[in-house]
């Protein structure tokens, strides 16, 4: 099974195609948001949503054999891309991992603003909530 | 006269424009956030603390004095620039939102009482609906507010059944922030002080693009705002006429609004220092003159004549964009054919007022203004994106967010043109 910082590396090295350039890489990340599966309507309640200012974040987590996956959603496309890969990075993992594990994909893959701008954009606040609820199930266990 | 200005020397002074940005060089349209800053103001930042750094009003020393001779030069010269009656009605303070919190709780709590009625509009930006709404609560006061019309422009009729004598103060922008619109200010103040009633403008957006004479006006208070008048941040002006100063308690304690201090009792300076407690920001209040220079240089006319170009271009571009799609065009006016489920052109411009300063504020159906934020960023373009700190007005337009460019001075034709090129782009993906 790969490791979480083996699925960030992959994630780096399709990244590095785009040889820095903002806008294919933006198109890139619209287009995996677009691989995340719908999120069933009746999860996308107050309890799940992780407001920011422009952009908001649904998350709703489940714990099934020891491992934490997660369903999740936005309403702006480029955030929705990135929620994508964060859920494919900390999706069917143990929670042990999850709170052991560093994101680095963001800033090698240009998009380190999106953790600057936590007012504006729901994304670093889901961060933050996988890294909770990864800490209450492994309180479970 | 207005005459055709040469751009590029102006633009040559603001050094933060050449600069590329992913790559691209930055095109700046977030003007009505923030006005970047001449070179002259930049140096004058840097004379000032390299040269003259000292407390001003205070030591009988060289420096001090030097000091104190340019805080009270921008005085004088924003006394020119509003063309206030006396130099004394002009007050420092760190913006327009704290000059407009110096009045609602000044004057506000000795003049406002129970029942009384403060009137805003439905485009104020936050900070001229909270402080209203934070004395309202406390003196039981009530907060009223002129409802628009879908082109963004405010309902004079209702506001003139709204006025009645129980009026105390009537606070409204006289630009808005998220739409452009001018409002009709003049008309505003005549009819509420037909009834007693006092009138604050919130100038934040006004000054950088309109002829500003308070006299002429006869507004009781303005509110402005350095940052965006290409001044530095963190100063702003609160004028406002002497006998409402005069008979305003202070804002705030401290050292300069002093006459006598002694522990049973403290008698207070007069205006404009019984408002200005503590050191205030020297530096940049004494930069904020370079400011002032730079746009009395241009002259307003020609200030206007250029952004209003700027303006047209951008509608007629985007107006064209929708055409090449669908044949027809939208304005917020045509929004009841949105709601009715005809979205088949892919922009919708929001604020359309006849009389309007250099702003368009826009969405594009499907897209969210976040990502359409993100990729102009991407080819650096600089909008604002979001709710422009008027969730009010944007809950009235049934919208979460605009798309917002404004534009100013050092703005180009071929800036309008690489935007509505990276707008097409968007509308077509």
């Amino acid at each position: 099974m790969k490791t979480i910082t083996d699925i960030q590396n992959e994630i780096i090295e399709n990244f590095e195609l785009f040889d820095g350039d903002m806008e294919s890489i933006l198109f890139y990340l619209m287009d995996l948001g677009k691989k995340l599966p719908a999120m069933p309507e009746a999860h996308k309640t107050e309890d799940f949503i992780v407001k920011g200012c422009q952009s908001k974040v649904w998350l709703f987590p489940t714990f099934v054999d020891g491992k934490v996956c997660f369903e999740a959603d936005s309403n702006t496309e480029i955030t929705k891309g990135l929620v994508y890969l964060l859920v494919t990075i900390w999706g069917n993992q143990t929670p042990k991992d999850i709170l052991n594990s560093e994101l680095f994909f963001i800033e090698k893959i240009g998009m380190s603003r999106m953790i600057g701008s936590q007012r504006s954009n729901g994304f670093v606040s889901m961060i933050k909530q996988i890294k909770l609820y990864a800490l209450a199930y492994k309180t479970k266990l | 006269m207005a005459h055709k200005l040469d751009i590029i020397s102006i633009r040559n002074q603001f050094p933060i424009l050449h600069q590329e940005v992913n790559g691209k060089p930055l095109i700046y349209f977030d003007n009505a956030a923030t006005t970047q800053k001449p070179q002259s103001v930049i140096d004058a930042l840097i004379k000032y603390y390299s040269h003259d750094n000292a407390n001003i009003h205070r030591a009988a020393h060289t420096l001090a004095a030097r000091s104190t001779d340019m805080f009270e030069d921008t005085r004088k010269t924003i006394q020119a620039f509003i063309n206030a009656k006396e130099v004394e009605e002009c007050i420092f303070t760190k913006g327009v939102t704290e000059s407009i919190n110096l009045v609602a709780q000044s004057w506000g709590r000795k003049f406002l009482n129970v029942g009384d009625e403060v009137i805003i509009s439905t485009m104020e930006h936050h900070s001229n609906i909270v402080p209203w709404q934070m004395i309202c609560e406390e003196k039981g006061a009530i907060l009223k507010v002129i409802p628009i019309n879908n082109a963004g422009e405010l309902l004079m009729d209702e506001y003139d059944k709204m006025l009645s004598t129980k009026t105390k103060m009537v606070a409204c922008v006289w630009v808005s922030n998220a739409l452009g619109t001018i409002n009709p200010v003049k008309n505003i103040i005549e009819k509420a002080h037909a009834l007693g009633a006092k009138v604050l403008l919130d100038g934040a957006q006004a000054c950088s693009h309109l002829e500003v004479d308070v006299q002429d006006l006869d507004c009781d208070f303005l509110a402005i705002s350095s940052h965006k008048l290409y001044g530095p941040t963190g100063v702003g002006v609160l004028y406002g006429k002497r006998e409402l100063l005069d008979a305003m308690p202070p804002y705030q304690g401290g050292g300069e609004m002093i006459k006598e201090v002694s522990f049973d009792k403290t008698t207070y300076n007069d205006i404009p220092y019984k408002f200005e407690a503590g050191t205030p920001n020297i530096g940049d209040v004494i930069a904020f003159k370079y400011a002032l220079d730079f746009v009395n240089e241009i002259g307003k006319e020609n200030i206007a004549t250029h952004e209003n170009e700027l303006l047209k271009h951008c509608v007629d571009g985007l107006l064209e964009i929708n055409q090449s799609f669908t044949g027809t065009s939208t304005s917020l006016s045509d929004r009841n054919v949105m709601s009715s489920g005809v979205e088949t052109q892919p922009i919708t411009l929001i604020g359309t007022a006849k009389e309007k300063v250099s702003v368009q504020s826009f969405i594009i159906n499907d897209m969210h203004h976040f990502d359409a934020g993100m990729m102009l960023d991407a080819k650096g373009i600089a909008v604002r994106t979001g709710h422009h700190c008027t969730q009010p007005l944007m809950n009235y337009l049934g919208v979460d967010g605009t798309i917002r460019a404004s534009f100013s001075i050092y703005n180009t034709l071929e800036e309008v043109d690489v935007f509505l090129e990276a707008v097409r782009k968007l509308v077509k993906r």
